[in-house]
């Protein structure tokens, strides 16, 4: 790609298009924004195409000095690669969602989408660490406004909750960075991965790191304002909100926790694990008895990200790869079903389960489509998330085998509360009249979930093209943390092979000697 | 057989995406004659395969497909293993799913959604497929996976009863209790032998027989620990004791369904699991006698209860659950290639008895209780004759000396031989349980005939009987038939019946000399053992008579309570109230699993979510520093009031207090 600055067009088309939106009337800011998306979408495709698999860790370097050390600096891994994909996919996707539910200040519901295009792609390509915690901390803005502005009747409790709780975590992370910076002598990321502080002072910093990146994650018990949020945002919010802005947590663990602190994390690994187990047990059984679509799927991604958390303190590479396929799964398997929600939401404006049933018969497209996302979101083999979690769990099992038995657990609740929701909208009886009359998927509502789905089964299927960018770069986290990583409960001994096989017999005296031998 | 085989396992799955997605644009005829067609392809590209292995032409190969998976050093692709297990498999699947398929013609005219129910059909068979291929562990979860998958779509197919639903969620989460042993078992495998490849794993397992491993906290036998796991993700798909519970309430899918899915081809997964790992089950002595424990113990269990079930569906449903027990502990002893040779005649003695049911259930107006039948041999008479050699091959009739037999005599019998001649303690209980479950299996076979063909008509006590004739029981009278004409069933029926009838009768004497005696026919694709073998044939006359005695055993007791005088069954129940609650109550396990597992579940989660989330993290959390800055507020403005003696006060409360810690 020689010069061109790719990462930084893909930050400018969101952004000048978003500026333009609150010029616009609502059917050209529409268009405006799909367009932006479009074409953003379209870079990101050159991107992953011009990525050097295998060549330099970081690709697409830009940097300019501005001041006191301070630098605007671009550069991507395979990681952060695979992360931008995920949000320039689901980008058009969400202003597809938003076409027809959006209906007041169209203008600047668009703007707020495409400027939190420009930080989420930020946030991921930044290399310098106060960049990245610009991009970080202003995502908090246009998603308040998104949840606050156009989302449900609850709006303004669940936008100051979101606010408190996200915001809260951060300040300690930003006094973490400047000690960073005045210790190491760079804000540089790449070279601060490199770094070894000491391993006292890696303790305070792991911390502060990690009440930022737990909420943000959000790892139980600081997870409850992610129901709320998810509940009153609208459509397209949800699907970004559990799509993209969940992963940043798990990509802070990933890009500042574990390579810059990796005593500190082995430290605290038992304390991830802990807060793990109970996550998925917990929440996977307040998903079971939600009456609410939308909470439901809610508290199922906190058990998922669970599993996240877990393989990324595994400290292997099965572990560490698994998280990240976990990752960019649920991105678009949760995103999915919260498009799925959001289909039938728009039909009849409510997200009561029981005001719904029987859908398959007016609705068999979208009990297809709603099918094939509740079972890649159970972790079925042949979708994405099978892969995820599997290598997560496989990489955890080599650590603890009694936390891959809790969180495995994990997963028959999973199939409990996800095929118990999809009995209650979409088989039995049409007990409701609204809900029989409703129609099948329009054009405009398969080009939202057929690319989608198309994709979760490409990386349950073929997973290579995802894990081949980010190989080296997990091989290589796996190398810095292996001076920490704890050893494993399995301990495998190899004793002295048995002298026969279990069911060994002596061979007859006679060939065929006894009573009834023939 | 490289082109056949990916045509084998792929046709399939080609022909259920289009008529799933063609569904009503490309119609009825459409969508079922394409899978029906690829189905049938796909078993006629099978058996030149199976064909060359009994023949010992054909050699073990692999197809590579595709690269799936590669993690550090776990990798893992998409390939076609053909061997002389595989073939077994392959002729087994293909068949039964081509004449289900071809049954399904008849069976499911009137339902008006029919391409989903082909399409499924097909999916499960690709799934299946799959599972038998496999040839690392990773592929054959898939498989696993997808057959459940497949399972949970056609249990709950007629997707409006509640009841189906709840078949269908149970089904899919009992089975996930299974997989996370599978699971837990994979992981487990990959850290002891750093490979999932199922070669690889077969040739290192018996040096890792004396190796220890900590799990859960404990310090354990490497390889009884890896196969006990495993072992319980085959107990969960093929429904032994304790996680058996969904398979009786997977009767409420189509009957076909039941044929195929839940007693030919999926349920036998486990079955073909421990016999293609057995190498590596061989170097665990511990975890075998675990699986002669629960194949034993299920194989009698399961016929218990099935003497006392109403419902002719659930009757054959325990017994393919007992019979699946049989299999397992032909495997705990070690005679893998006898339990494949039953999992072979079962398949088709099961899908006939199946089958023939279904064709019972046509013909009586979708009324599925016993009780409302009687007297239909002459009615639907090919089916009696069907349903007849299916019950003369389950029950094992054949004689020892003259060397003929129906299918089951040949495998079944086998089975309690080796069982005798293995000769351990648990061998030994096993071959007692074989022998009263096969007096059991006797009876409760010979109890469905009688109570279906023999007697007199007692259609008209049956609620959808009376909805066809429009009567009443009152109005009927004396005639109990209600004026009903039972009609035998259409010839796309009767077609399978026939096939799978030469299949109950000549299964078995066809195929035993290799299945049983042929070490070179299984071509190392199994653990063979010789001595074992040879030691059956050898056991005495009374163990090879002693499955013969209890077949007439049971046959004349059912002749006894259901023919000469049927008050005897009423008079047993009389008498043995509690014992006969029990079994009928199938053994309680439902209402137990409901009391330990599901309510618990419900509960905690109210708790977790009223108490926990909203009661204790939001209350202390962002509510609670909501409250604290809004009362601190309060209080900060009372401090502001804007009089200057309170400043000064303060001013030397501060001075004072700075003064003190300076000097102090």
């Amino acid at each position: 790609m020689g010069g061109f600055p790719i990462l930084s067009i893909m930050l400018l088309v969101p952004l000048v298009a978003g500026i333009a939106c609150f010029f616009l009337e609502a059917k050209a800011a529409r268009m405006a924004a799909l367009i932006a998306t479009l074409v953003n979408l379209a870079l990101g495709v050159v991107l992953w195409a011009s990525y050097d698999v295998g060549g330099a860790q970081w690709q697409f370097v830009e940097r300019s000095e501005l001041f006191a050390g301070f630098s605007y600096a671009l550069g991507i891994d395979g990681i952060a690669l695979m992360l931008i994909m995920l949000s320039v996919f689901l980008m058009p996707i969400c202003i597809l969602a938003s076409w027809d539910a959006i209906t007041k200040r169209v203008g600047e519901y668009m703007a707020a989408f495409l400027i939190m295009e420009v930080l989420m792609i930020g946030v991921f390509a930044a290399q310098d660490i106060f960049l990245f915690y610009i991009f970080f901390e202003a995502g908090l803005i246009p998603m308040y406004l998104i949840i606050g502005v156009w989302g449900g009747d609850n709006r303004i409790y669940a936008s100051y909750k979101f606010f408190l709780y996200t915001l809260l975590g951060s300040v300690l992370m930003l006094i973490a960075m400047f000690w960073m910076v005045n210790e190491a002598g760079t804000s540089d990321i790449p070279t601060l991965m490199q770094y070894d502080f000491p391993a006292g002072a890696q303790t305070w910093l792991w911390l502060a790191f990690f009440a930022s990146f737990a909420v943000k994650m959000p790892i139980w018990p600081v997870h409850t304002w992610l129901p709320d949020a998810h509940v009153q945002a609208p459509t397209a919010g949800s699907v970004i909100l559990a799509g993209v802005l969940l992963k940043l947590g798990g990509y802070g663990f990933i890009r500042f926790s574990l390579p810059m602190f990796p005593e500190a994390s082995a430290q605290f690994t038992w304390l991830v694990l802990g807060l793990s187990m109970i996550a998925v047990i917990y929440t996977s059984l307040v998903a079971l008895v939600q009456n609410d679509m939308k909470k439901l799927i809610a508290y199922s991604s906190v058990a998922h990200m669970a599993i996240v958390t877990a393989g990324l303190f595994a400290f292997n590479v099965q572990g560490l790869e698994g998280a990240m396929m976990v990752m960019l799964g649920h991105g678009l398997v949760s995103g999915a079903l919260f498009l799925c929600v959001g289909v039938i939401y728009d039909r009849l404006h409510t997200r009561e389960i029981d005001r719904y049933g029987g859908l398959a018969i007016n609705m068999p497209k979208y009990a297809l489509l709603f099918m094939l996302f509740c079972m890649a979101s159970v972790g079925l083999p042949g979708t994405s998330n099978f892969i995820g979690e599997f290598l997560a769990l496989a990489g955890v099992y080599q650590i603890s085998t009694t936390v891959t038995l809790v969180l495995t657990t994990g997963i028959i609740l999973g199939a409990a509360y996800m095929l118990f929701l999809y009995r209650r909208v979409v088989f039995g009886v049409q007990k409701n009249p609204d809900a029989a009359a409703m129609k099948d998927l329009n054009i405009r509502e398969w080009a939202m979930l057929g690319p989608i789905a198309a994709a979760v089964l490409w990386m349950g299927v073929y997973p290579e093209s995802f894990l081949a960018p980010m190989r080296a770069d997990i091989a290589a986290l796996e190398v810095r943390l292996a001076r920490a990583a704890p050893a494993g409960d399995s301990m495998l001994e190899v004793g002295t092979p048995n002298a026969t096989n279990a069911n060994a017999m002596p061979e007859l005296e006679h060939d065929y000697a006894g009573e009834g031998a023939h | 057989m490289q082109t056949s085989i990916i045509l084998i396992v792929f046709l399939p799955l080609l022909a259920a995406i289009i008529a799933g997605l063609g569904n009503r644009a490309l119609g009825n005829t459409v969508t079922k004659s394409l899978t029906t067609g690829a189905l049938f392809i796909s078993c006629a590209l099978s058996w030149p395969i199976f064909i060359g292995f009994l023949t010992g032409s054909a050699e073990a190969t692999v197809v590579p497909v595709l690269k799936w998976v590669e993690s550090g050093s776990l990798t893992f692709d998409w390939a076609l293993r053909v061997d002389t297990l595989t073939a077994v498999m392959l002729v087994v699947v293909t068949s039964v799913s081509a004449l289900v398929h071809l049954y399904s013609w008849g069976y499911m005219e009137e339902d008006p959604d029919q391409p989903r129910f082909f399409a499924y059909l097909s999916l499960f068979t690709f799934a299946m497929l799959m599972l038998v291929t496999a040839d690392n562990l990773v592929q054959m979860f898939f498989g696993w996976e997808g057959v459940g998958l497949a399972s949970y779509l056609l249990i709950g197919f007629w997707f409006r009863k509640p009841s189906a639903n709840a078949a269908a969620i149970k089904a899919f989460v009992v089975n996930r209790v299974g997989d996370l042993g599978f699971m837990l078992g994979i992981f487990g495998t990959y850290l002891v032998f750093q490979t999932t490849s199922i070669p690889e794993i077969l040739e290192a397992a018996p040096g890792m027989s004396g190796a220890t491993i900590g799990f859960l906290g404990y310090r354990m036998q490497t390889m009884d620990i890896l196969c006990i796991l495993l072992f319980i993700g085959a107990m969960g798909k093929s429904a032994q004791l304790g996680l058996h519970t969904w398979l009786p309430d997977a009767m409420e899918g189509p009957t076909p369904v039941s044929a195929l899915i839940h007693a030919a081809t999926m349920v036998t997964a486990g079955v073909f699991m421990v016999c293609r790992l057995s190498p590596m089950f061989e170097a665990a002595p511990v975890a075998l006698t675990i699986v002669m424990f629960v194949g034993a113990a299920t194989c009698f269990f399961a016929a218990t209860i099935g003497t006392t079930q109403w419902d002719i569906k659930r009757v054959i449903a325990y017994s393919t659950c007992s019979q699946l027990g049989y299999m397992f502990f032909a495997a705990g002893v070690g005679a893998y290639g006898v339990a494949m040779f039953h999992l072979f005649t079962h398949a088709f003695f099961k899908a006939l008895l199946f089958l023939g049911a279904g064709s019972v259930i046509h013909a009586m107006h979708h009324e599925q209780d016993m009780r409302y039948y009687g007297g239909l041999r002459k009615q639907i008479p090919f089916t009696f004759w069907a349903m007849l050699f299916g019950t003369l091959a389950i029950t094992g009739v054949g004689v020892y000396h003259l060397g003929v037999g129906f299918a089951g005599f040949w495998s079944k019998d086998a089975i309690i031989e080796v069982a005798f001649a293995r000769g351990t303690e648990m061998a030994n209980f096993a071959f007692w349980m074989g022998v009263v479950a096969a007096l059991l299996t006797s009876f409760y076979s010979w109890r469905l005939m009688f109570l279906t063909f023999w007697g007199k008509p007692r259609w008209i006590e049956s609620e959808h009987i009376q909805h066809s004739v429009h009567k009443t029981p009152e109005e009927a009278g004396e005639d109990t038939t209600g004026g009903y004409h039972p009609h035998e069933s259409p010839l796309a029926m009767l077609i399978p019946l026939g096939v799978l009838s030469v299949g109950a009768i000549a299964a078995g004497q066809v195929f035993a000399p290799k299945f049983l005696d042929d070490a070179a026919f299984w071509a190392g694709s199994i653990f063979y053992n010789e001595n074992l073998i040879h030691a059956m044939h050898a056991v005495p006359y009374w163990v090879k008579y002693s499955a013969f005695t209890v077949m007439v055993l049971g046959f004349v007791g059912a002749w006894w309570a259901y023919i000469k005088d049927a008050s005897i069954p009423g008079k047993f129940v009389e008498q043995f109230r509690y014992v006969h609650n029990f079994v009928f109550n199938k053994w309680y396990f439902d209402e137990l699993y409901n009391f330990i597992f599901v309510k618990p579940a419900f509960w905690l989660g109210r708790k977790f979510w009223k108490w926990g989330d909203v009661g204790t993290i939001d209350r202390f959390g962002p509510n609670g520093a909501a409250w604290v800055v809004a009362n601190g507020a309060l209080y900060a403005k009372k401090i502001q009031s804007g009089y200057v003696y309170s400043y000064a006060l303060i001013m030397l409360l501060g001075l004072v207090a700075a003064v003190t810690w300076v000097l102090f």
